[in-house]
């Protein structure tokens, strides 16, 4: 045993290496994907029953059409509004970020983001990786089911797009695990504030549920009027982030936004992601800044 | 009511008054932090007239505390619940900011949080603190590897150290969830010494824990301590953690410092007497022990007296004489017993404020 002595005491840590940042960042990674293979029977279950409410959506939309001789409402066929649902699940799987908001809410209450203001890490960071080790383990465990139930669904989507389509399809998707992942961590970040926040998630996830489109597809409001000339509800969704967490990826593979449209949109996200983040940012450096003056 | 601790046998060879004076590694100055309280009377009236009206007060956590600790320094903050101590430890780590008052740790302001001040200093608060709950300990370490930036083969060599020193080799793959308490915060310590910190925080590191596990992170802290110079202080409610580890105790009641200084001098200082135990022939008659005038217990044959410290001389003597002893033993009050009365001896509260 040799301990250090104080004569031959360097610092402690090594060299600036480059990259430092970026390798903790993925050993990060790497420590949360191991948590969350410890879990990874409770994916299975979660994952299948992701698959009931699609179900009862189905149902829902076959006795609509059953009741109507129109072969389509606002464009959706019965066939389409499948396929839109179906995609939407995809979408979710990448934009829903189960517990997060509570967890950051959770460990203000008692105290275990203390860890953070102590060591030196950034907590976005982590919650970042945490989230992205979460999705990597829950897409391996979820492939087969998908798979499978597309598989089976594969007479109601259209013909496979083109490249273009597909690569602003997988942008999108990307876009819309960040601006969820931001939007949720912000919301969470409101537990410096406030003791309780599962009531304000509550009503977030009420207004997320109804224009996302989880619902139903959001060009159906495009025949509602805003009362400003020309505007439609649509229009206004569309400034807002919350189509861009389910409806937004779904219609672009099905082709039904296209070209400058299309690059509007995805820019409008990616605006609303930049948004996010730096919300983000500024709600944990005044919540740890409201936590640090009023007792931690 | 503060006065230092300005030499000390022990302390001539690791940092010593010219160091603490000079340059300390932790220095404190007129610390104060205010909680705003709210209360809430009972009964549901009160509660929905409470969603209009709050009456609040302010609460003083720690009041006004000046101390200053050298390099290689082992102090223990000692007081009962609610004094302060833990407040005081947050304060000096960075969590909280104060009200009022300056702080100076390593060189930095500690709620300012650079990294700079991060990599230098560790907290253990609670047993469940750093460590990953569901991985083995030694994914942990790893992490604390890459957030501390620690050189891998020194990370290597401080890992094998401080893993023999508390000999736990064989619980580093083991799921932390299933490890005992005391298993626990050895890995916590472990974890929180991996970056070689030169200040270490500790809140009750051996609260809940068995004998045989006390004694142990006794050693190791003292082994620690020693070899690295590792600045430390912890907050305790176990006399036997000071005992065996602190030559300086800062009692703080009600969030002021009541008494710094080295653990003997409490006893110099706080006692006014000291206990004589005799062991007589037969137990004696009603009043005889009595008349020496001080106040006893008497068990059969055993007698406790508790004499004037001025006046034992004097006394001791006489009852040698007057009484037919079989054993005596005079000892100091037991340091619990002092530290309790401290406890209840210091400043009241200020009034509340609204």
């Amino acid at each position: 045993m040799s301990l250090a002595t104080p004569a031959d005491r360097a610092p402690p840590t090594a060299p600036v290496r480059p990259f430092a940042g970026l390798r903790t960042w993925f050993t990060m990674l790497a420590i949360c994907l191991e948590e969350r293979l410890v879990y990874r029977g409770d994916f299975v279950i979660g994952t299948v029953m992701r698959f009931l409410p699609i179900v009862t959506q189905v149902f829902l939309w076959t006795a609509v059409f059953n009741a109507t001789s129109r072969p389509d409402i606002a464009g959706y066929t019965r066939n389409d509004i499948v396929a839109y649902y179906l995609l939407t699940m995809v979408t979710r799987a990448f934009s829903s970020m189960p517990g997060l908001s509570g967890g950051i809410s959770r460990s203000v209450r008692d105290g275990s983001v203390k860890k953070y203001l102590v060591q030196p890490v950034d907590y976005v960071a982590y919650l970042l990786a945490a989230r992205i080790a979460h999705k990597l383990v829950y897409y391996v465990v979820a492939i087969l089911p998908f798979a499978a139930i597309f598989y089976v669904c594969r007479g109601y989507f259209p013909p496979i797009p083109d490249v273009g389509t597909i690569a602003a399809y997988v942008l999108s998707l990307v876009l819309s695990f960040l601006l969820g992942f931001f939007m949720e961590a912000t919301l969470g970040m409101l537990g410096f504030w406030f003791l309780e926040v599962s009531s304000i998630i509550f009503a977030y996830m009420l207004v997320q549920y109804l224009l996302s489109g989880h619902m139903f597809p959001i060009d159906m409001l495009s025949g509602v009027q805003t009362g400003i000339a020309g505007v439609t509800l649509a229009d206004v969704v569309r400034w807002l982030p919350f189509e861009y967490t389910a409806y937004f990826p779904a219609a672009v593979w099905l082709g039904k936004i296209q070209g400058a449209t299309l690059a509007r949109d995805l820019a409008i996200e990616a605006g609303w992601v930049v948004v996010m983040a730096v919300a983000c940012r500024i709600a944990w450096w005044r919540g740890t800044r409201r936590y640090s003056a009023f007792g931690g | 009511m503060v006065f230092l601790y300005t030499s000390g046998m022990h302390n001539s060879n690791r940092g010593g008054p010219a160091d603490r004076g000079v340059d300390p590694v932790i220095s404190v100055d007129s610390l104060a932090k205010e909680y705003r309280v709210y209360d809430k009377p009972e009964g549901l009236l009160a509660s929905v007239t409470g969603l209009f009206h709050r009456t609040s007060r302010l609460v003083e956590a720690v009041r006004g505390v000046s101390l200053s600790i050298g390099r290689g320094e082992f102090v223990a903050l000692l007081g009962p619940n609610g004094a302060g101590k833990t407040t005081f430890l947050k304060l000096l780590s960075g969590i909280i900011t104060p009200s009022r008052g300056t702080a100076r740790v390593l060189g930095h302001v500690p709620w300012e949080r650079a990294d700079d001040f991060r990599r230098r200093f560790a907290l253990v608060m609670g047993q469940r603190n750093q460590l990953w709950w569901d991985l083995p300990a030694a994914e942990s370490f790893r992490l604390h590897k890459e957030i501390y930036r620690i050189e891998p083969a020194r990370f290597n060599r401080t890992r094998d150290e401080l893993v023999d020193l508390l000999g736990v080799r064989g619980l580093m793959l083991q799921p932390v969830r299933e490890l005992s308490l005391g298993e626990r915060m050895k890995l916590e310590l472990i974890a929180a010494l991996l970056h070689e910190p030169e200040v270490l925080f500790l809140d009750e590191p051996t609260i809940g824990l068995d004998v045989v596990a006390q004694h142990t992170i006794h050693d190791f802290l003292k082994a620690v301590q020693a070899r690295r110079r590792v600045t430390v202080v912890l907050t305790t409610h176990y006399m036997k953690d000071v005992a065996a580890l602190c030559e300086r105790v800062v009692v703080i009641t009600h969030g002021s410092i009541l008494h710094d200084g080295p653990l003997e001098e409490i006893v110099d200082r706080f006692t006014t007497h000291k206990i004589v135990t005799l062991d007589l022939d037969a137990t004696p008659a009603v009043g005889r022990m009595e008349r020496f005038g001080f106040p006893c217990e008497i068990r059969g044959p055993r007698v406790e007296l508790r004499i004037d410290r001025t006046r034992i001389a004097d006394v001791l003597p006489e009852i040698l004489r007057s009484e037919s002893v079989r054993d005596i033993s005079v000892e100091d009050v037991p340091l619990e017993e002092i530290v309790a009365e401290l406890f209840r001896a210091g400043p009241a509260p200020a009034g509340a404020t609204a």
